[in-house]
C-alpha cells in the first residue's frame, strides 16, 4: 500500500483526486475493481456475514412481513404528502428551539453549514457519519473554508486517514483490511492528533483501541458537531440517529453547536412511527436485534447537550426523483443496506465502481434521479444489474428494485434516442430494413453474400470497430446462406 | 424565491397527480406487545447475549448489590445524578466510594476522569435487551452516562416491556415534555474491521444492569 505524502496546504487527510461525476461508466470502473483480488475476497467474506446474520435475526420476528408492508405504506404516506409533513417538523423544531435551514442543492447546503461554523469561530468540527454530506462533500468545503472536519465512526476514520472513498454505506471499509488498517493508523494518525501507540497490532479490538485514544482528545474540545439524521418525526420535531460505537452520542452530546444535515425524505409522521423503522433497520442492516446506540433529541433541552441546534432540510435532487410517480419509490429507503449486501453485482465489484455515494441496488435506482442522466457514469448505472431480483425480497421498505430499474433504462433509452451516437443510428438502419418487405429482403442478400463468403467459419470472433464493440463480449454467428423467407419463397412458390 | 419556498413548490409540483383522497392507510396496529412466557427471563438473556451483564436482585438489596458491583469493578469513584435514591447514595459512601454530583455541571475532562456513573432508567425492552434513558433527575443529562468508562444501571422488573412498541408507547410522555432519550443495547461495540465485532469504542465499555424486582 501507497503512503501518501501529507500536504502542508491542508488540515486534513486529502481524499483521492477526481469528482464521482467526472468517472467512466460503470463497466469501466467494474472491470478495474474485478481485477482487485483482496477487494474482492473482503468483499466475498464480509457481505456473505452480514447476509447470515440478517437472516438469523429477521426469522426471529413473526410479523417481519407485516413490518415491512407497514413501513412502505407509512413512507409511502410521506412521499404523497411531503409538504405537510416537512411544514409540520419545521414548526415543531422551531418551537423546540432549533433553527431550520433549507438547502436546494449540496452546493447551498456546504454554504449553510460553513456560515454556521463560522458564526461560532471553530475551526474544528466532529461528524457523525452521515450520507446526505457525502452527497455534498461537505468535508471538502469545509476544508477549502480552512475548518477542519474529523470523521469519528471507526470505519469512516480508516477511509479519511486512508486518503480514500467509502464502498458502502455502512461499513464504509469494508474493502480494507486489518493489517490495511494499521498500517493508515501508524502512518496517519499522529498527523492529525492522537498517534496511533507504536507497537498496535493487527487485532482488531487493538486498532478500535488506537481508534478511541485518537478521537477522544477531538470529543473532549470539538465545540461543534456536524450530523446526519436516520429519521426526523414530524409531529414532534424529534432527530433520531442510529449507531454503534458511541461516536454518535459523543458528537450529538458533548459541542454547544449541533448541525443536523438532513434528506427532505427522512420524515416519518409521528413518533409512533419509530416503533416500526427500529424493529426493522437494526436487523435489515447490521443484523442486531437493536443497534448499541440510538440517540433522540428535540430541539434544545436546557441544561442537556447543545444549546446552539440547527437542523439542514436539503432536497439536492430529491424533488426530481419526486416528481417521477414510478421513480420516487426509491425515496422510502432509510439506507440499510441489505439491498448491497445481497446484489450478486455489488459482490463481485464492491462500492467504487458505482461513482457514487450509494453503491448496489439502492444506488443504481436512486443516483441516476438525484443527479439526473447527464454523465456517462448515471446512465450506465440502471444497467448495472441482473435485475434477479434478491434486493426485492430483503428490503424493510418493499422497493420493487426491478420495476425502477426497468423504469430508468427506459429513460437512459429515451434520453441517447435523441442524441448523435451509435445506438441511435444502429436502430435507424433497423428501422429501414424492418419497415418493407424490399427492404429486409436487400439486407437478407448482403448477409447471404457474408454467409457464402465466410461460411466455413461458422463465428465471427473478433470484428473491427464498430462490430468490435459486439464481439469484445461475445460471438457473432456468420449469417446462413439462404434467408428463411428466400428459401420459402423458393420450395412454396 | 428562497430555499424553502421553491424547495415546497418543487415538492407540490412534484406530486401534481397525487389526487385528493386519503390514500396510503398504514395496515398496523400500534403498541402492541409481544406474547413472551417469561419477559423478565427474556431481557436478561438477551442483555446477556449483546455482553452486558444483568443481576437480579430484590428491591431492597440494590444498595448493597451496588456497593458489591463497585467494588469488584474496581470503581472509587462514581458520578451520582441529583435524582437517583439517597438510600443507595448512603450505602455507597458508607462504603467508601467516592460520590460525585454534577454540581456544577462537571465538565468533559472531569467526567473522562471519572472512573464510572450510576443511573436510573425510564424503560427496558426485554425482546431487544434494550434500556432507554430519558435523562430525568434520577438518570442525569446525556453526558453523565456517556464520557465515563462503566456504566451501572438500575432498572425496576415493572419498568421492563416485551418489544419496540410498548417502549415506544411509554416514552411518548417524555418526548412531549422535551426529554431527549437514549437507547442503550448492550456497551459500545463495532463492527468496522473485517466485521469482526469488537466490544468498547467510544462509549462506556463496561455496563452493568441492576434489575430489582
Amino acid at each position: 500500500m501507497s503512503v501518501i505524502a501529507p500536504d502542508e496546504t491542508r488540515r486534513t487527510p486529502a481524499p483521492p483526486p477526481g469528482t464521482f461525476l467526472g468517472m467512466p461508466a460503470f463497466p469501466v470502473n467494474a472491470e478495474q475493481q474485478l481485477a482487485n483480488a483482496q477487494l474482492r475476497a473482503n468483499l466475498a467474506r464480509a457481505t456473505a456475514t452480514i447476509r447470515a446474520k440478517r437472516a438469523l435475526r429477521v426469522a426471529e420476528v413473526p410479523q417481519w412481513e407485516d413490518l415491512r408492508a407497514a413501513a412502505a405504506a407509512i413512507k409511502d404516506r410521506v412521499l404523497a404528502n411531503l409538504d405537510t409533513y416537512l411544514l409540520q417538523a419545521e414548526a415543531n423544531l422551531t418551537k423546540a428551539g432549533a433553527t431550520v435551514h433549507w438547502a436546494r442543492d449540496g452546493d447551498e447546503a456546504n454554504r449553510i453549514v460553513t456560515e454556521l461554523v463560522r458564526a461560532t469561530g471553530a475551526t474544528d468540527v466532529v461528524k457523525v457519519k452521515s450520507m446526505v454530506t457525502q452527497e455534498t462533500d461537505l468535508n471538502e468545503a469545509l476544508e477549502r473554508a480552512g475548518i477542519a472536519a474529523w470523521e469519528t465512526d471507526l470505519a469512516e476514520l480508516i477511509v479519511q486517514l486512508g486518503h480514500d472513498r467509502p464502498s458502502h454505506v455502512l461499513v464504509p471499509a469494508i474493502h480494507r483490511n486489518r493489517r490495511e488498517i494499521r498500517e493508515i493508523f501508524l502512518a496517519e494518525m499522529g498527523r492529525y492528533g492522537t498517534p496511533a501507540p507504536p507497537g498496535l497490532s493487527d487485532d482488531p479490538a487493538e486498532l478500535a483501541g488506537a481508534a478511541r485514544a485518537h478521537l477522544r482528545e477531538k470529543f473532549l474540545v470539538a465545540d461543534v458537531a456536524i450530523s446526519g439524521g436516520n429519521f426526523i418525526v414530524a409531529d414532534t420535531g424529534t432527530l433520531v440517529v442510529v449507531e454503534s460505537e458511541g461516536n454518535g452520542r459523543m458528537c450529538l452530546t458533548l459541542p454547544d453547536t449541533l448541525i443536523s444535515v438532513v434528506g427532505i425524505e427522512k420524515l416519518v409522521p409521528t413518533f409512533e412511527d419509530l416503533e416500526v423503522f427500529l424493529r426493522l433497520l437494526p436487523r435489515s442492516s447490521t443484523g442486531e436485534r437493536m443497534n448499541p446506540y440510538t440517540s433522540m433529541w428535540t430541539g434544545v433541552t436546557a441544561g442537556d447537550g447543545p444549546q446552539n441546534v440547527h437542523v439542514v432540510l436539503v432536497d439536492n435532487g430529491r424533488t426530481r426523483a419526486l416528481a417521477d410517480p414510478v421513480g420516487r419509490e426509491a425515496l422510502r429507503c432509510i439506507r440499510c443496506s441489505a439491498c448491497m449486501n445481497i446484489c450478486p453485482v455489488y459482490r463481485e465489484v464492491g462500492g467504487h465502481a458505482y461513482g457514487s455515494v450509494y453503491p448496489g441496488p439502492i444506488g443504481i435506482v436512486l443516483t441516476p434521479q438525484l443527479r439526473g442522466l447527464d454523465s456517462a457514469i448515471d446512465r450506465s448505472l440502471p444497467f448495472a444489474s441482473t435485475l434477479c431480483g434478491a434486493c426485492v425480497e430483503v428490503c424493510p421498505v418493499g422497493i420493487d428494485f426491478p420495476k425502477l430499474i426497468v423504469h430508468l433504462r427506459r429513460l437512459v433509452a429515451d434520453r441517447e434516442r435523441t442524441e448523435p451516437g451509435l445506438e441511435p443510428a444502429v436502430m435507424a438502419v433497423g428501422e429501414w430494413a424492418f419497415g418493407q418487405g424490399k427492404h429486409l429482403s436487400l439486407v437478407e442478400r448482403v448477409a447471404e453474400i457474408a454467409g457464402r463468403v465466410f461460411g466455413p467459419w461458422r463465428f465471427f470472433r473478433k470484428l473491427p470497430w464498430p462490430g468490435s464493440l459486439w464481439t469484445s463480449g461475445r460471438d457473432l454467428p456468420v449469417p446462413p446462406r439462404e434467408s428463411f423467407r428466400h428459401w420459402w419463397k423458393r420450395v412454396k412458390p | 424565491m428562497n430555499a424553502r419556498d421553491e424547495i415546497l413548490a418543487r415538492v407540490r409540483a412534484g406530486l401534481a397527480d397525487r389526487g385528493t383522497g386519503a390514500g396510503h392507510p398504514v395496515d398496523w396496529v400500534y403498541g402492541r406487545a409481544t406474547p413472551l412466557p417469561d419477559v423478565l427471563g427474556r431481557f436478561v438473556e438477551r442483555c446477556e447475549d449483546y455482553q452486558a451483564r444483568v443481576i437480579r436482585v430484590a428491591a431492597p438489596d440494590v444498595g448493597p448489590t451496588l456497593v458489591r458491583v463497585l467494588r469488584e469493578s474496581g470503581i472509587t469513584s462514581a458520578v451520582w445524578p441529583a435524582g437517583l435514591d439517597a438510600g443507595w447514595r448512603a450505602a455507597v459512601l458508607a462504603a467508601g466510594v467516592t460520590v460525585i454530583a454534577d454540581d456544577p455541571p462537571l465538565t468533559r475532562r472531569q467526567l473522562d476522569e471519572t472512573g464510572g456513573v450510576v443511573t436510573a432508567a425510564r424503560v427496558a425492552v426485554a425482546e431487544t435487551g434494550t434500556i432507554v434513558l430519558d435523562h430525568a433527575a434520577d438518570q442525569g443529562r446525556r453526558a453523565l452516562s456517556l464520557v465515563p468508562d462503566f456504566h451501572l444501571a438500575i432498572v425496576r422488573g415493572d419498568q421492563v416491556v416485551s418489544d419496540v412498541p410498548e417502549a415506544v408507547a411509554v416514552l411518548r410522555a417524555s418526548i412531549d415534555a422535551g426529554r431527549p432519550l437514549t437507547w442503550i443495547s448492550g456497551g459500545s461495540a463495532t463492527s468496522d474491521i473485517e466485521l469482526e465485532r469488537v466490544e468498547g469504542v467510544h462509549g462506556p465499555r463496561t455496563l452493568v444492569i441492576v434489575l430489582a424486582e
